[in-house]
This record gives structure tokens, C-alpha cells and sequence, in this order.
């Protein structure tokens, strides 16, 4: 290659060279005929007459030996040599005649053109061939590299790899070849065809193949269980129904049909919001109903019963009201619905206002009477809380405690009984004690055994008071939304408050166990509301207990971080966590110091190497035997006389190899024949000791593992079938699509022929 | 007063047939089978020895050749028939399950040096020494036929290979060059040729078809790409490659068997490096076949053994000789992956099992889990070194013997005077070349 590019270069480098000596030659006349004088030129004057006298042939010679004179023999004179022959000054003194226009073109053309390139010889072109080939098909080899791989790693290889699928004969192509012959068979051939019943072909009766088209194993059986559902879901709904109408409670079934009447204004709500259309049509339904009661004479009391009660109005107060209520209906029902608009809101006025400015997320909660978010919930009460501290801030704390155990009792009012209700238990319990140690109240002193027993009864009250007021609260919160339920709440407070001011030490600690157990029941939304709700109290009871003081302090941080951090509603739930978490961290930490204080594991090393020399000394041999030439028996031991004449005295063995050697211990037990079974190297796979120990103590027999275990633990890697042949994989075997077009046909295109063009390509492509 | 009774449930031990398997209840807790280590060492020793007691590979040798078995071919449709060629131009056709010859043909003058099957089975190509292809059918001729081939061409050089293409009417023959040949014409395709020698086997590409290898006796081995029609690459090795097979599950690898005693693995993509170098063997090797399941090859060398090879390994897993066999010269492994079929100097066709201790037959549910069981404790305590030593453990001719330790006393000679030149030379002057990469003398691209 690198020789062809060199001839290449000299060629192209003699070519200049005989490009340019021409122009030389003529420069260096001229500046000759400058640079001489007169003389010089009167001279060469001379010598041209003299040459022409004698002709053409003579002038020649005289101007090649010129030549000669000016170019020496080895190097070409520097004169001019920088510059390159240009075509256009070969071509100026052409261009004023006009007869070689056609010179000129031709020229020109050549000028355009650029100079050809040799072609490349033989083995190279070949040997770039083979390279562009290899590429390719090393390419086409490539996309098995995933599939090798992966038969390589293979747990299990089955052979042959294709599965060869049973061809099942249709029957009716079995039947064809075959007739029948018998009498027999004739006869029952001749039962089938009365019976026009079909024997080869289709072998099923139309309405058979019609009913087996129709639906596969797998379609009926979704059916089937679609509708075993359908029923299950209707008879339950049945079910639910009949218990409903059995509820006697006139007050349930009012309930419930208010119940109804707000979902379907909620749900006509969210209609019109969602799709003004539909609400519309749904809202022209309202007015029809509306007309229709106005054309009825439904609830005008005018009916049998109406003209009944009406008799006994006089007198009945009920009927009076049962008849009032009819008419309130109807009116009701007669009342044309008002389409919530803009004007509505505009009415609802401060407190509807204030309202809106609290994020959506809290209104929801507070209209949401089942089951509202607890962490929307704390939010919205300390929301609540902020408001009533710009009303009022004096009367800040109660409101706030009253809403959360309110606001709790809402949420599981179950728990809340209970807790109650075991409230109560523990006060009983701890009121028997405190009955046999007396002295042990200073308050109570004073109260004899009644005033105790009254004091029981009162606790009693309140707690039932507590408990309906809950009920009430829950109540009240259905029916009625945003802050006016809050000042019904507040009456109830003191009368709640009473009993709870009038307990004892004893007690306070009982609450704080309780508290305690609830922390423990609903871990992070009732703790600090808890505690607030409790806080109330406690100060007031014990202002100078430590530990309560402590608490308190924790409970105003609390306090002090959710009225600071509710200003953003969503994140109210991350800082308590995180806070928690650092505190388990640093416990964590100071765990492991304390755990870790104690260690000393120097210490531990000498005392295992002393145990070690221990164990490796050799041991005295005791040969006595008890009651051998004495009295033997339990608890009498030989004597020592006897002992010592029978103990043989180990020797001494040699000294350890880890003697003066302080942070090594040297097992000097190594058994030779044991080591005769044992694995001295790390076997290849594996990249550590304790991998092999797990893979050789990992049992595989059937003693140890269930039959599936150990049928999957053994099953071999190569599985051959006997009989069978395996033939090479295949494209089509692990889903590649094989070449479409046949080996021989891309042959019999491809002929051995390769056009200059290509091989300029090829070329490049190689360069490249 | 209550009088407690045993009570059982007939339901629990009695059988609803006599065909029934009695129920045998049993406690996996661990603590009541002790010692499961030293239990299944001791389990996967006894399988160890009674494998190498059940090792008898042998199976049949077929004879009836007059003179040595050149080359052999598998039938591609049926497991039971073999074709060989012999040195005096007989080409013979073999059934495996009667052990007999089932036809004889005289089809060349001087040696059978190739003998392929057609993929579909219907008929097989012979190439001799006289110059010529020809193509016989696999059936027999009617009664009173002549023997004859379906075609016959004529060359112009010696061919001294063959192979058919895979899956088209196409076969390859070698000689002086390459030439791929449609079965209808009388003249090659094309013929592809990388320099000027005799190329003394020609295979195709299992999988991906187009692809073809070949050795020549200048030590390379060329690859080439029949739709491009081209040489694709050439390596060169330090001695003679005698033949090559290409894995027929892997596409890219090709196993070389080579004159210097080593079979050499490459990756086609890259062919500076073999994969693996397979060496056990004491003298030049002969013929490679791969098993069709691709995981071990069988190779026949010049030293009157064959040996099985692991694709993965250095070193062979089993050696098979007799006492008669002499030099081998072709072998294949039948392509139910069983059996394997060697051809040797002195005229007979041996049938050996693929797996010496293999019990042949119908096996048991219960032979069947015992085996798989054996065979992998035999893997899980193969390391250890008593196991080792007695699953390693052949008997081998004195010659093969005498000649391996010979052939370790100068390797190891070699090794010293490397590591004393590296010792005693400038560091990094005198560079350490792996064993892999010390037998390929150059790629020429």
C-alpha cells in the first residue's frame, strides 16, 4: 500500500516538474535579456543570424543547449520554483482569437474535471471487501449473543429445543378410509343415517356445532361466575333491605329519607358543576314533580286521612302537628327550586366569607360527617383555633380541647365510650382502695364513707353527662356546619369540668396511665390532642408536681408547633415524625454506646487463647475406682491415699507454637485423616470459603428435603429425549425471524463484479 | 371412670387399591437425620466408584471395510443409519440397531475423501481421489439396477472435502479453493480462494448457513461468507488445523482441531484469541465432532484414542481406546446426543456411549431419580479430593501414558526456561504470553 502511494506521488511530482520547466525556460530569457547589456544583446543578435543562415534544425540545437546551460544538470535553479502553473495564464494569450473558442472549451471542461484517482490494485480492493463483510456478518452473528448467554446460564436445557406439536387426525379423516363392514356395524350405520344423524362429516348436528361455537370452557365459566355474583350481590341487597324495613324507628326511616334527599341535591350538585346539560334535564324532572304535586291533591288534606285527623285537630295536639306537617310538605314540595347562583354565596356573609378563605380541604372536613381525614382534622381545628383566638384569646384553650375530644369522640366514638367506660371502672376500682387506706387522702380527710359513696355517684353522673354530650356533639355536628356548633359546645364545658376538678393525687396518676394507654391505642393524632385536653386540667390540680410540669412543657411544645406550623395545612404531620425520629436516633445511639460499654475484646482474645492452651493440654487419667478395698456409696469418695496411687500423670506435652506469639492462637489440632477428605483450594466458581461451606451443607437427598424438593434439587441440566434428533437451533426456535431470502438466491444476485464507483466507496469506508 | 384407647383411622395407612403406593409418613425434622454431610459424601463417593465400576462404553465395532475408515456421516433424518467411506473408494451405509452393513458402493477410484448427506435425507455426495463429485441415492437400486450415481462431475483438481449446505440444494467442496456448488449445475456458484493451497476441510454453518470455515495446509483456517461471496477473515496458527466443527447451538463458535496435539475453541467475532484450548491429547488430532446439545465435543486423534471434551474445559472428561483401535480418523456423535462413532486405520467403525456409565433402556421412575440424585452429589463433592481422584482415574494404553508424562516433563521443561528468561531478563523485555494467545501466530484480515 505504501509503496503504491509513493510511485503515486512521484508520478504526480515528474509531472509537475515538466509542467513547470517550460514557463522557466521562458522567464529565464527574459530576465537574461534584461539583466545583459547592449553589448550582451548586439551578440546574441549576431549569433541568431548565423544560426538562421543555416536553417531550422540548427536554431533548435542552439536553444536545447540553452536550456542546458540554465538548468544544471542536478538541481533545477531556484529562480521562479515557488510558483505553480496556472491554467488561466496558459490561456490568456488565446483569449483575443477568436478560432480556438473550441480549444478554449475543451479547456475549460478540463479545468471543471477533476484529476481521476488510481485505482487501488487488486488485493486491496479485496482485502477491504473482506473487511466490509466480516463487519457484516459478525453483526449477523451478534443478535445470538443473548440467546447463547442465556443457554449457557440455562438451570435446565431440554433437547430438542422445538417442540414438536401432536398432530391430531379430525376424526371425520379418520372415518373417511373406513367402512363398515359387519352386520353390525351396517345395522348401526343404518340406525344413525334414519336418525339423520351425520357420520363423517361435520359428525356433530348443526345445532350442536352452533351451540359449541357459541361459547368456549373458559367464556362460560366467567359467565357463570359473573352471574353466581350478580345473585350473591342481589340477595345480600335483598337481605339488607328487609332488615331496614323491619327498623321500627320512625326517626331511622326520617333519617334516612333526609339522608337520601342531600345526596341527591349533593349528587345534583356535583351535576351541574360536572355537566350543565344533564343537570338541567334533571332539574326540568324536579319541575315536573313539582307540577304534579301542584295538580295533586297528595298532601292537601283533603284525604280520608287528613279529614279524620282534621276531626280530632280539636283536641289532638299530635294530629294538629301531623296535619301541619302535611301542609309544610306539600309546600316544600310546591316551593320552585332555586338554582344555586353567585347571589347565594354573596348572602352567606362574614362567616361564609371567612370560610372560603380557608382552604377547600378543611370545609371538607367540617361538612364530611362519617368519616373525615384525622390529619385534615387536626388541621381544621387548629384552623378553628386560630379563629377563635382573633375573636377571643381569653377563651383560647377550652374551645380547643372541647373540639378535639369532640372531634375525636366523632371519629370513633366507640373508643371513646370505652375509654370512658374504663375510666369509670379504674375510678371504682382505685375508690376500693383508697376505702381501706384512708390516710392516704389529704383532701378527703374530712368526707366520711357517704360522702365518698356520693362522690362515686357524682363521678357516675358526669360520666353519662359526658357520654351524651358526646351523642349530642356528634348530633349537632350532622345537622349544623362551621363555627355556630361552637358555641352550643362551650356550654357543656364546666358541668364536664366539675368532678374533674375535684379529683384527688391518686387519681391524677390513674389519668395519667389511662393517658398513657390511649397514647398507646392511637399513637400520633391523639397523643397531643390528648394532652391538650388534659392539660386544662392537670395545672390546675397540681401546679407544682415535676413531673407534671415536665409534661406540661412537652405538651406546650407541641402545642406550640401545631399552632405554628398550621399556617400551611398539608405539612402539619412531617415535623412531629421527624422529631420523633431524631429522638430514636439518638436513642439508637446511645443504645449501641451503652451496649458496646463493657466490651473488651483484647481481653476476650487472651481469655479464649488461655482456654485454648487449656484444652490442648493433655489431661490426667483417673483410675480409681470407688468401693474397690473400701466402703463405697453415696457420699463417700475414695481416699486420697487410694486416689493418689491411682491417677496417672499426663506428660507434658511439647511447648505451643503460640507460646511467645501474644495476638495468635495456633490450632495445633489439624486431623491428618480428616484432611485427607477435605478441599484444600477455593473451587472456581465460587468467590469465598463460607459459599462453598453453605452449597456442600446444603443437603439434596430425600432424608432431608420433601419429594417435590428433592425432585427439583436433582433435576439434571441437560435433558435428552432417547430416540429423538436434535438438530441444530434455529431463528425460528427462539423467535428470530430468519432471513427471508434464501442463501442461494443472494448468490445468484450478487455476481463477482464490482463497479469503480463502489470500490471508491469501499474505500472510504476503510479510510473511515 | 374414662379408658383411654387407641384409636386410628383406617383412612390414614390403608390403601383404596392394591395398585396404591403405601403411604410412608415421614419427619423431615432435621434434628432426627443427623450428620447429612458426612452422609452424602459418603453416598456421592459410593456413586463415584460405582460409576467408574458401570463405565464400559464400548458397544459395538462394525466391520466389513477393506481398508482404513476415511471419513463418516450421520443420516440427518434417521438415528439408526451411518455412512462411511473408506480408503479403497467403498462407500459403505450402515443400520446401528442391527450392527450390519446395509449397502456397499464402490464410488471412487483412490480414497473417499468427503462423504455428506443431503439435509432432507434422500441422498449423499462422495467426493475421491479421482477427481469427482457424485451423488447417490439413499436407497438401494430396484433388482437388477446397476449401482450407479444420480450425477457424477468431473473436476479439474483432487477435491478433499465436502459439505452440504444446511438447508438449501447447495454443498461446498475444497481442494484448491473453495467452491460452492448447486446441486442441478456442473459447475460451481462461485469459488472463493485466499492465497494458494490445498484446503483440506470445508464445513458449513449450522445455523447461520451462510457462513462457511475451512483449513488449509498453509496452518490457517479461513472463514467465509457464501451471499457475499467472499473470504471473510484467516487466522494462522502455529501447526496444521486438520478439521473444524462449528457448535450447532452456539453460531459463532468453531472448534479447530489441530496437528500440535490441541483442539482450539474461537469465537468467530474474534479470532486473535481462541476461546478455549482444549488439550489432553498426545499426538495430532484428527477429526472434532460437536454433541448436537452444543455443551461437549468428541475429537479423534492420531495417538488410537478419542476423547470428550466439555466446551468450558481445558481438559477432556473421558477417553475412550481398545486395544485394536489404531489411529482414528473421523468420529461423530450421533445426533441423539448417545452415542459416538469413530473411524479408525484399521478398517472397523467403533459405536461407543456418549456417557460411559450410562445404563441403556427404558429406565424407572425410581432408577431415573437415583441416577439424577448420584449425579448431582457426584457434582456437589466433586472437589473434594478423594472423589476427585477416583472419577479422574483412567486406564490408559502405555503409550498414550508413557507420552503424556513425557509431554508434561517438556512442558513444564518449557515453562521453567520461560519463567528463568523472564527472571533473568530486564522486566518487561521478555513479555508473558497466556497460553491462549501463544498458538495463534497472526490474523490476516
Amino acid at each position: 500500500m505504501t509503496a503504491n502511494r509513493l510511485a503515486e506521488s512521484l508520478l504526480a511530482l515528474s509531472q509537475q516538474e515538466e509542467l513547470v520547466d517550460l514557463p522557466k525556460d521562458y522567464l529565464l530569457s527574459e530576465s537574461e535579456d534584461e539583466g545583459d547589456g547592449d553589448g550582451e544583446r548586439k551578440h546574441q543578435k549576431l549569433l541568431e543570424a548565423i544560426s538562421s543562415l543555416d536553417g531550422k534544425n540548427r536554431r533548435k540545437s542552439a536553444e536545447r543547449s540553452e536550456a542546458s546551460l540554465k538548468v544544471s544538470e542536478f538541481n533545477v535553479s531556484s529562480e521562479g520554483s515557488g510558483e505553480k502553473l496556472v491554467l488561466a495564464d496558459l490561456l490568456e494569450p488565446v483569449k483575443t482569437s477568436s478560432s480556438l473558442a473550441t480549444v478554449k472549451k475543451q479547456l475549460n471542461r478540463v479545468k471543471s474535471k477533476k484529476t481521476v484517482e488510481l485505482p487501488l490494485n487488486k488485493e486491496e480492493i479485496e482485502r477491504i471487501h473482506r473487511e466490509v463483510a466480516f463487519n457484516k456478518t459478525s453483526q449477523v452473528l451478534s443478535k445470538w449473543d443473548p440467546i447463547v448467554l442465556k443457554n449457557r446460564q440455562a438451570e435446565q436445557l431440554v433437547f430438542p429445543l422445538e417442540k414438536e406439536e401432536p398432530v391430531i387426525a379430525p376424526i371425520e379423516h379418520v372415518l373417511s378410509s373406513w367402512k363398515a363392514r359387519t352386520p353390525l356395524e351396517q345395522e348401526i350405520f343404518n340406525l344413525l343415517h334414519k336418525n339423520k344423524q351425520p357420520v363423517t362429516d361435520p359428525l356433530l348436528t348443526p345445532v350442536e356445532k352452533a351451540s359449541l361455537h357459541a361459547m368456549s370452557l373458559e367464556e362460560a365459566k366467567m359467565r357463570r361466575a359473573e352471574l353466581q355474583r350478580a345473585r350473591a350481590l342481589q340477595s345480600y341487597y335483598e337481605a339488607k333491605a328487609r332488615r331496614e324495613k323491619k327498623i321500627k324507628s320512625k326517626k331511622y326511616h326520617k333519617l334516612v329519607k333526609k339522608g337520601k334527599a342531600k345526596k341527591a341535591l349533593k349528587e345534583f350538585e356535583q351535576l351541574r358543576k360536572a355537566n350543565p346539560a344533564a343537570a338541567l334535564e334533571e332539574l326540568e324532572k324536579i319541575e315536573k314533580a313539582r307540577m304534579m304535586e301542584r295538580m295533586s291533591l297528595k298532601h292537601q288534606n283533603s284525604g280520608k286521612w287528613a279529614k279524620s285527623k282534621a276531626i280530632m285537630a280539636k283536641y289532638d295536639l299530635e294530629a294538629r302537628q301531623a296535619m301541619q306537617e302535611q301542609l309544610a310538605k306539600n309546600k316544600e314540595l310546591t316551593q320552585k327550586l332555586q338554582v344555586a347562583s353567585e347571589s347565594e354565596e354573596e348572602e352567606g356573609g362574614a362567616e361564609e366569607v371567612e370560610e372560603l378563605l380557608v382552604p377547600d380541604a378543611v370545609n371538607e372536613v367540617q361538612m364530611n360527617v362519617n368519616g373525615p381525614n384525622p390529619w385534615m382534622l387536626r388541621s381544621c381545628t387548629s384552623d378553628t383555633k386560630e379563629a377563635a383566638a382573633e375573636e377571643d384569646p381569653e377563651q383560647l384553650p377550652e374551645p380547643v380541647a372541647h373540639e378535639v375530644s369532640e372531634s375525636e369522640g366523632e371519629e370513633r366514638p366507640e373508643a371513646e365510650d370505652d375509654t370512658l367506660l374504663r375510666e369509670f371502672e379504674e375510678r371504682r376500682s382505685l375508690r376500693k382502695r383508697s376505702e381501706l387506706n384512708q390516710d392516704a387522702e389529704p383532701a378527703g380527710s374530712q368526707e366520711t364513707k357517704d360522702s365518698s359513696s356520693q362522690e362515686v355517684l357524682s363521678e357516675l353522673r358526669a360520666l353519662s353527662q359526658k357520654l351524651k354530650e358526646n351523642h349530642q356533639s356528634r348530633k349537632q355536628k350532622a345537622s349544623s356546619e362551621g363555627t355556630v356548633p361552637q358555641v352550643q359546645r362551650e356550654e357543656p364545658a364546666p358541668e364536664e369540668e366539675e368532678p374533674l376538678l375535684l379529683q384527688r393525687p391518686e387519681r391524677v396518676q390513674t389519668l395519667e396511665e389511662l393517658e398513657k394507654e390511649e397514647c398507646f391505642q392511637n399513637k400520633e393524632l391523639s397523643r397531643p390532642v390528648l394532652e391538650g385536653h388534659w392539660s386544662e386540667k392537670i395545672p390546675n390540680n397540681h401546679p407544682d408536681a415535676p413531673q407534671e410540669k415536665k409534661k406540661e412543657e412537652e405538651m406546650i411544645d407541641l402545642q406550640n408547633l401545631l399552632t405554628t406550623q398550621s399556617l400551611s395545612v398539608k405539612s402539619l404531620a412531617v415535623p412531629t415524625i421527624e422529631m420523633l425520629e431524631d429522638e430514636v436516633e439518638r436513642n439508637q445511639r446511645q443504645m449501641i454506646k451503652e451496649a458496646f460499654a463493657g466490651d473488651d475484646v483484647i481481653r476476650d482474645f487472651l481469655k479464649e487463647k488461655r482456654e485454648a492452651a487449656e484444652a490442648s493440654k493433655p489431661k490426667d487419667v483417673d483410675l480409681t475406682l470407688p468401693g474397690w478395698g473400701e466402703w463405697g456409696g453415696v457420699g463417700l469418695k475414695p481416699s486420697a491415699k487410694k486416689r493418689r496411687r491411682f491417677l496417672i500423670k499426663a506428660p507434658e506435652g511439647p511447648p505451643r507454637k503460640d507460646k511467645n506469639l501474644p495476638n495468635v492462637i495456633i490450632n495445633e489440632k489439624r486431623n491428618i485423616h480428616a484432611a485427607a477428605h477435605q478441599v484444600r483450594v477455593l473451587p472456581y466458581p465460587f468467590t469465598h470459603h463460607r459459599q462453598f461451606e453453605r452449597t456442600i451443607q446444603t443437603p439434596i437427598g430425600f432424608t432431608w428435603n420433601t419429594q417435590r424438593a428433592f425432585q427439583k434439587l436433582t433435576t439434571p441440566k441437560v435433558i435428552t429425549k432417547p430416540g429423538h434428533i436434535i438438530k441444530p437451533i434455529k431463528a425460528e426456535d427462539v423467535g428470530y425471524r430468519s432471513s427471508s431470502r434464501s442463501d442461494i438466491s443472494v448468490i445468484q444476485r450478487n455476481p463477482k463484479r464490482v463497479t469503480t464507483r463502489h470500490k471508491k466507496q469501499l474505500k472510504k469506508n476503510s479510510a473511515d | 371412670m374414662k379408658v383411654k384407647m387407641l384409636s386410628r383411622n383406617p383412612d390414614n395407612y390403608v390403601r383404596e387399591t392394591k395398585f396404591d403406593l403405601q403411604r410412608v409418613p415421614r419427619n423431615y425434622d432435621p434434628a432426627l437425620h443427623p450428620f447429612e454431610v458426612p452422609r452424602e459424601y459418603v453416598r456421592a463417593l459410593n456413586a463415584t466408584k460405582l460409576e467408574r465400576v458401570f463405565a464400559k462404553p464400548f458397544l459395538a465395532s462394525l466391520d466389513g471395510h477393506r481398508d482404513g475408515v476415511n471419513c463418516l456421516a450421520k443420516h440427518p433424518k434417521n438415528l439408526a443409519t451411518v455412512l462411511s467411506g473408506a480408503c479403497d473408494g467403498e462407500v459403505r451405509i450402515w443400520n446401528l440397531t442391527q450392527r450390519k452393513c446395509i449397502r456397499t458402493i464402490q464410488a471412487h477410484e483412490g480414497f473417499v475423501r468427503g462423504i455428506c448427506t443431503r439435509f432432507c435425507g434422500t441422498s449423499f455426495f462422495t467426493v475421491g481421489d479421482d477427481k469427482t463429485v457424485k451423488q447417490w441415492k439413499m436407497d438401494g437400486p430396484g433388482y437388477g439396477e446397476e449401482e450407479e450415481p444420480l450425477h457424477t462431475i468431473l473436476g479439474k483438481t483432487v477435491y478433499t472435502g465436502i459439505d452440504h449446505h444446511w438447508k438449501e440444494a447447495v454443498f461446498a467442496t475444497c481442494g484448491q479453493q473453495v467452491d460452492i456448488w448447486d446441486e442441478q449445475r456442473t459447475n460451481p456458484i462461485c469459488s472463493m480462494t485466499w492465497g494458494f493451497d490445498s484446503i483440506s476441510s470445508v464445513k458449513f454453518n449450522p445455523i447461520e448457513t451462510f457462513l462457511l470455515g475451512s483449513c488449509a495446509s498453509d496452518r490457517n483456517i479461513v472463514l467465509y461468507d457464501m451471499r457475499q461471496a467472499t473470504p471473510l477473515k484467516k487466522v494462522i496458527l502455529d501447526m496444521r488445523t486438520n478439521t473444524i466443527c462449528w457448535n450447532p447451538m452456539e453460531a459463532f463458535i468453531f472448534t479447530a482441531a489441530n496437528e500440535d496435539y490441541n483442539l482450539y475453541t474461537f469465537d468467530m467475532r474474534a479470532l486473535d484469541t481462541p476461546v478455549m484450548v482444549h488439550m489432553d491429547h498426545v499426538s495430532a488430532v484428527l477429526d472434532v465432532d460437536y454433541s448436537p446439545t452444543g455443551k461437549e465435543f468428541v475429537s479423534a486423534s492420531f495417538d488410537k484414542s478419542i476423547r470428550i471434551f466439555p466446551i468450558d474445559k481445558s481438559r477432556s472428561r473421558e477417553v475412550y481406546h481398545t486395544k485394536r483401535m489404531q489411529h482414528v480418523i473421523c468420529v461423530k456423535w450421533t445426533s441423539d446426543s448417545k452415542y459416538i462413532m469413530c473411524g479408525s486405520d484399521e478398517m472397523n467403525i467403533r459405536l461407543w456411549k456418549a456417557n460411559a456409565s450410562e445404563k441403556l433402556g427404558v429406565l424407572t421412575s425410581r432408577e431415573k431419580a437415583a441416577k439424577d440424585y448420584n449425579q448431582k452429589l457426584k457434582e456437589k463433592f466433586q472437589h473434594h479430593p478423594h472423589i476427585k481422584r477416583i472419577a479422574r482415574h483412567r486406564h490408559l494404553p502405555k503409550s498414550i501414558y508413557s507420552q503424556i508424562q513425557e509431554q508434561r516433563i517438556m512442558k513444564e521443561a518449557r515453562r521453567r526456561k520461560e519463567m528463568n528468561r523472564i527472571k533473568h531478563s530486564k522486566p518487561g523485555s521478555v513479555p508473558v504470553v497466556s497460553e491462549k494467545k501463544k498458538h495463534v501466530v497472526a490474523v490476516v484480515k
